[in-house]
């Protein structure tokens, strides 16, 4: 079955330029596929005809993986599928593993939680925005956004200690509170950070060379989105106002007041745009959670975890002096919980779309089985169809503006 | 309006007692139908006026080993974004023919979910205009997320299953 491709290049009509058809190989390392994917594509001079996608270069067997892990090892796996906007994945995880196993978190940890994935998903449209730029020949933009991109990994690493593939929270709430330190941090983003996106947006939304660039580029209708499985962003740019945050909300996204931007054509330009008011929608979100948790008075106001002595490590100091916390510190740590039986799916609203964890646990102490529903994966689908007819240096942008991340789209 | 209860009675009313199995793990409705009507139940849910469910979104596969000549689930889950209604359908093949009719037609979507099924369990999808490896390399010749391969190093012995709740003393 492993027969090897044999591309047969078309004949064009006489009068061409060219004789034949061209073939393309755009990847797996080509710098526009900002991962490690590829397409090959059937060109006529610049136009493309048809186009095969080969994914799966990095693909490390998570589901396999997920398996033979207890649940708390699982989410150094989720880091690693859009490793944009980790802290998402990682939430999501644990809340798909708090809804299986009973745990109610406290408010404070929901909101606290709401201001990381907000600030993940910032970070995440962030770079597909400025990538965009910079897929079009506009630098700058790219460069200036990344300071703020810094700020927002030196919060998480105030949070958790690590920038990119976070592990960020336990089962049941957060390792530790947030320092003074990371809020002082969130503090400064939340004010600083306006004034770039506006920057931003004037350097980008209504200049007329990058209008011209994008407007019209890889259009999809709603109704062929939707058949396609897009979610997110991107299917929000083609007029469908999904959001797993409204549809079915988790860590209390039901408390805040923020708007679903939605777009029309579902173009490149119409996803830029979306990720944009996106960015506006998540400071909003970031801000009111910010002021819920200032407000929390007493004991409620130190709460970073929910109590689960099965699947929350206990104190290190009540490790090391009483025997019930060294017992469940040992069980934790090496798996020995056994998980209650059970099958769910959880949807978390991720950078790139619906990201679902599907789990069956059949009592042991690993899942049964695992999969991850990954947007990336499965819109990627529709990019033959997008681009046929269009040029060549339209299929970057987009690939660009779809925000294709290798990690997501392989497991 | 759309709820279980509407959509299982409406699910009944159509396919009799050849649709089983109903349950409801955390709220979703979720039930089973031979391999061979698959299409028609997802026909049926995308084209009936009182369900719609015309988003596909997702579609794995599970092993059971010991079930046998059910030893894999195909599984969907579907979604009626109007209503905001989620369910689950499952249809079971056995393993040594494991032909179950391709969803393509109906969704686009279903293309490389059904791909990477087949990919990682073998499933067959009869219909697929282009079923081959996506993320595994072309050369392998077996289904590597079946049950019969087991993660670890089969020589070890510190890492046996009943390490992980499933040995045979546990």
């Amino acid at each position: 079955m492993s027969d090897v491709i044999h591309h047969k290049n078309i004949r064009l009509p006489e009068g061409s330029i060219e004789k034949t058809t061209t073939t393309l190989n755009l990847g797996p390392t080509h710098p526009a596929t900002h991962g490690v994917f590829q397409n090959i594509l059937e060109l006529d001079g610049e136009r493309i005809l048809s186009s095969e996608s080969t994914v799966g270069y990095i693909h490390r067997a998570f589901e396999k993986l997920a398996e033979r892990r207890p649940l708390y090892q699982i989410t150094t796996l989720t880091d690693r599928l859009n490793y944009c906007s980790s802290p998402i994945n990682n939430m999501g995880w644990h809340l798909t593993c708090e809804k299986l196993l009973g745990v109610k978190t406290p408010k404070r940890v929901d909101y606290l939680r709401v201001i990381v994935m907000e600030l993940a998903r910032i970070s995440d449209h962030l770079i597909c925005n400025s990538i965009v730029g910079v897929d079009t020949g506009a630098f700058t933009g790219f460069l200036y956004v990344m300071q703020y991109r810094e700020l927002i990994y030196e919060i998480y690493e105030e949070i958790c200690g690590s920038r990119l593939t976070t592990n960020m929270g336990r089962i049941g709430g957060f390792e530790r509170d947030f320092t003074p330190k990371a809020f002082e941090k969130l503090e400064k983003f939340m004010a600083e950070y306006p004034k770039v996106l506006k920057e931003f947006e004037k350097l980008f939304s209504r200049n007329r060379i990058f209008m011209e660039r994008l407007i019209g580029a890889g259009p999809i209708s709603a109704e062929r989105a939707l058949n396609y499985g897009f979610t997110g962003p991107n299917l929000r740019a083609a007029g469908v106002d999904y959001d797993v945050r409204v549809h079915t909300p988790y860590s209390s996204y039901e408390d805040f007041e923020f708007d679903v931007p939605v777009g029309t054509t579902g173009d490149c330009y119409d996803r830029f745009l979306v990720r944009n008011q996106e960015m506006w929608q998540s400071l909003r979100i970031i801000e009111q959670a910010y002021q819920k948790v200032q407000s929390f008075k007493g004991t409620e106001h130190d709460v970073y975890h929910a109590d689960a002595p099965e699947y929350y490590l206990p104190p290190k100091g009540d490790v090391y002096t009483k025997m019930e916390a060294l017992i469940w510190h040992f069980k934790i740590v090496m798996g020995e919980v056994d998980i209650p039986k059970g099958e769910l799916y959880l949807p978390v609203e991720g950078g790139n779309g619906e990201l679902g964890f599907y789990l069956i646990s059949d009592g042991g102490r690993t899942p049964y089985r695992l999969h991850f529903r990954r947007p990336c994966f499965i819109y990627y689908q529709a990019f033959e169809e997008i681009t046929k007819g269009a040029m060549l240096s339209d299929a970057i942008i987009v690939l660009s503006s779809l925000n294709l991340i290798a990690g997501e789209m392989d497991a | 309006m759309l709820n279980n209860d509407y959509i299982k009675q409406r699910l009944t009313e159509k396919f009799g007692d050849q649709v089983t199995n109903f349950e409801e793990p955390f709220e979703m409705l979720t039930f089973e139908a031979p391999k061979e009507i698959n299409l028609k139940v997802l026909q049926f849910l995308f084209d009936d006026e009182g369900l719609q469910f015309r988003f596909l979104t997702d579609l794995q596969a599970v092993h059971y080993p010991d079930n046998t000549g059910r030893e894999l689930a195909v599984v969907y889950h579907l979604h009626n974004l109007q209503a905001n209604i989620r369910i689950r359908f499952k249809v079971y093949t056995n393993i040594a023919t494991p032909d179950v009719f391709s969803a393509t037609a109906l969704y686009a979507a279903a293309n490389w979910m059904e791909r990477e099924t087949y990919d990682f369990f073998g499933v067959n999808f009869v219909g697929h205009p282009n079923l081959k490896r996506i993320l595994n390399v072309d050369e392998m010749d077996y289904f590597p997320m079946r049950k019969e391969f087991p993660l670890e190093d089969q020589t070890r012995i510190d890492k046996d299953d009943d390490m992980f709740g499933r040995g045979k003393s546990y």
